[in-house]
C-alpha cells in the first residue's frame, strides 16, 4: 500500500522508482517523494485524521511508507502553545510556540524525521541505520535504532561535548569520533556511504528522511483548528525543515483539509553561521559557503544541502531571513524560558530572537498569527548558560537567615 | 572512472576559463551538468570521466587555483 508515486528530480523533472537513492543521476538534483494526492484526497479526511491515536503517524497517508511503521511508533503530536506572557512582552496579539523541545522520545524534531527513515530503511532491508552529526540527529538515530533492534553507526566531530557523546552512545550505538573539521568529517561519511551498503538517514535515505518534517507543519495546521498560520519563523541548519514545511501546508490545501491562505515563511540563523539569511538579504538565489563560529551548534551547517530551496521558500511566500548574535541568543533562550516555562536549546534561542528582530521590524504584523518553531531542548545546550546566569544565594540553615534574605530581596524591588 | 563534483568559483575566478584548462592540461573529459553564475559567485556541477589519478590531479590542481570542490553531496552532517 502507501501513496508514493516514486522520486522525482527537483531540477530537472525525471522520474525513478521509490529507491534508496538521493540525487538525480542526470543533473544531480536532488530527489524529492511524489505522491499520488487524488487518491490520498478521497481517503482522508479530518475526521479520520482526528480519531487516531496523537502522533505523527496520523498523517501516514502523506507519508512515504509502503507499510504500517514499524518503529517511532509514538513520536509526534507536541504541543502548540498559546504563548499569552511572551506575547505580551513582544506586543503582538496571537502568538504559538510549537513545541518540539518536549519530541518523544530525544527531545528534538529529528526524532520525527528518523522515525520516517527507520521505518523505510527497514521496508529496504537495511540492517545497518548510520549518520553524521553534531548532536541532535545522533541522539536520535543511536535511539531509534535502538528500538528497532538494528545495529548502528554514528559518526562525530573528535571535539564534540560531553553531554551529546553520553547522549548518544547510552542507546549502545556505535560512535566514531573523527579527527579534522567538519568538511572532513563529511567527506569521509561521503566515502563510507560510497562503500558500504548502510542505511545513511541523510544521504541515499534522505528524500524519505526529510519528509518527516511534514509532520510538524501539519500538526500546527491542525491544532490551529485546521487553519494556516500567517507567519512561520523556523531555525535554519541545511534548510531542509523550512522547505518541508510550505510543503506540508500546500499539501493540506491540495487535498481540501484546509482552506487556501497565505502563510509567510521566516528563516532564522545565527550571525556565526547564517549562509541562506545572507543570500535572502542580498536578493540573491545562491548562497556563499561559511565557516560556521556561533553557540548554535545545531544549527552550524556552512554549506546547507537545501539552501538554495530554503531561500526560495522565504521569498515566494513573502517572508524574510534574519539573523542574531550569540548573546541575542541566550538572552532570547531565557525569555522563553521567564515568559512561557519552557527551556529550548541555542537553535530556539535563534529563533525566538529572530522573531522578536522581525517584530520590531514590521516584517511580522503585530496583528496576525505567528507560530515560534521550538525544535529542541535546553538540556542539551546547557553550556550556553553558563556564567550567564545570576548566582543563586547560600545561607544558613536557620529561619532568621532566610528571614533576611527575603527583606534584602524585598528592598532591592 | 566518472566523478560527480560542485564546484564554487568566488568573484576573482568566475572570468578564468579554469574548467577549460583542465580539459587541456589533464588526461579528463569534462561535462558540466548544471550551472548557476551570478557577480558574486558561481557554482557548476561537473562531471569528469577519466583514470582516477588524473581526476584527482585536476581536481588539486582547481583546489590549488581557490576553487572550492566538493563530492556531489553537500554537507551530510547535522
Ligand atoms: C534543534 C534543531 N533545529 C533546527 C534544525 C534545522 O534543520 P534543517 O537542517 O532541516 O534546516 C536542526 C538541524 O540540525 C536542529 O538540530
Ligand atoms: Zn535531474
Amino acid at each position: 500500500m502507501g501513496y508514493v508515486q516514486g522520486l522525482k528530480c527537483r531540477e530537472c523533472g525525471r522520474e525513478y522508482p521509490k529507491d534508496p537513492i538521493n540525487i538525480c543521476a542526470f543533473c544531480f538534483g536532488p530527489l524529492e517523494v511524489v505522491y499520488r494526492y487524488e487518491e490520498i484526497a478521497k481517503v482522508l479526511s479530518r475526521e479520520r485524521i482526528t480519531s487516531r491515536p496523537p502522533n505523527m503517524w496520523r498523517y501516514l497517508e502523506l507519508l512515504p511508507l509502503d507499510d504500517a511503521p514499524t518503529v517511532g511508533k509514538d513520536v509526534g503530536y507536541t504541543p502548540l502553545v498559546r504563548a499569552e506572557n511572551l506575547a505580551r512582552s513582544l506586543g503582538v496579539s496571537e502568538l504559538y510556540i510549537k513545541n518540539d523541545a518536549v519530541s518523544y522520545p530525544t527531545l528534538s524534531f529529528k526524532d520525527r524525521v528518523v522515525a520516517v527513515a527507520v521505518s523505510k530503511a527497514k521496508e529496504f532491508d537495511f540492517d545497518t541505520i548510520a549518520c553524521a552529526s553534531t548532536g541532535n540527529l545522533a541522539n536520535a538515530v543511536a535511539a531509534c535504532a535502538a528500538s528497532a533492534g538494528l545495529k548502528s553507526y554514528v559518526f562525530i566531530p573528535a571535539d564534540l561535548e560531553q553531554g551529546k557523546i553520553m547522549g548518544t552512545q547510552v542507546f549502545g550505538t556505535n560512535l566514531v569520533g573523527i579527527q579534522g573539521n567538519y568538511d572532513d568529517v563529511n567527506r569521509l561519511c561521503t566515502e563510507v556511504a560510497d562503500k558500504h551498503r548502510w542505511a545513511f538517514v541523510n544521504i541515499n535515505l534522505r528524500p524519505f528522511y526529510a519528509e518527516g518534517s511534514k509532520t510538524f507543519g501539519y500538526e500546527i495546521v491542525e491544532q490551529l483548528g485546521w487553519r494556516l498560520p500567517q507567519n512561520v519563523v523556523v531555525p535554519m541548519a541545511g534548510g531542509s525543515l523550512i522547505t518541508k514545511l510550505k510543503k506540508s501546508f500546500q499539501e493540506l490545501t491540495k487535498i481540501g483539509l484546509v482552506e487556501e491562505g497565505r502563510t509567510k515563511m521566516f528563516g532564522a540563523q545565527a550571525t556565526g553561521c547564517s549562509p541562506i539569511v545572507t543570500a535572502v538579504k542580498k536578493g540573491t538565489d545562491l548562497f556563499k559557503p561559511v565557516k560556521p563560529d556561533t553557540i548554535a551548534k545545531s544549527l552550524a551547517i556552512g554549506n546547507p544541502a537545501d539552501g538554495f530551496y530554503a531561500i526560495q521558500t522565504m521569498t515566494d511566500s513573502g517572508g524574510w531571513g534574519e539573523e542574531v548574535t550569540d548573546d541575542e541568543i541566550v538572552e532570547a533562550m531565557k525569555l522563553l524560558a521567564e515568559t512561557e516555562g519552557i527551556f529550548t536549546e541555542t537553535a530556539g534561542g535563534v529563533t525566538l530572537g529572530v522573531t522578536k528582530k522581525l517584530i520590531e521590524q514590521g516584517k511580522i504584523p503585530r496583528d496576525e498569527s505567528i507560530v515560534v518553531s521550538i525544535t529542541g531542548n535546553g538540556l542539551k545546550t546547557q553550556e550556553a548558560l553558563l556564567g550567564r546566569l545570576q548566582k543563586h544565594p547560600v545561607i544558613d540553615s536557620r529561619l532568621d537567615s532566610f528571614e533576611a534574605l527575603l527583606v534584602e530581596k524585598q528592598s532591592r524591588l | 572512472m566518472k566523478r560527480k563534483v560542485y564546484l564554487t568559483f568566488p568573484q576573482k575566478l568566475i572570468r578564468d576559463p579554469l574548467i577549460y584548462r583542465v580539459g587541456h592540461e589533464f588526461r579528463v573529459v569534462t561535462n558540466i551538468r548544471c550551472a548557476s553564475v551570478t557577480d558574486e559567485i558561481g557554482v557548476v556541477g561537473l562531471e569528469f570521466e577519466g583514470e582516477p589519478e588524473e581526476i584527482g590531479r585536476a581536481m588539486e590542481y582547481l583546489k590549488s587555483r581557490g576553487v572550492l570542490v566538493e563530492p556531489v553531496v553537500m554537507n551530510v552532517i547535522e
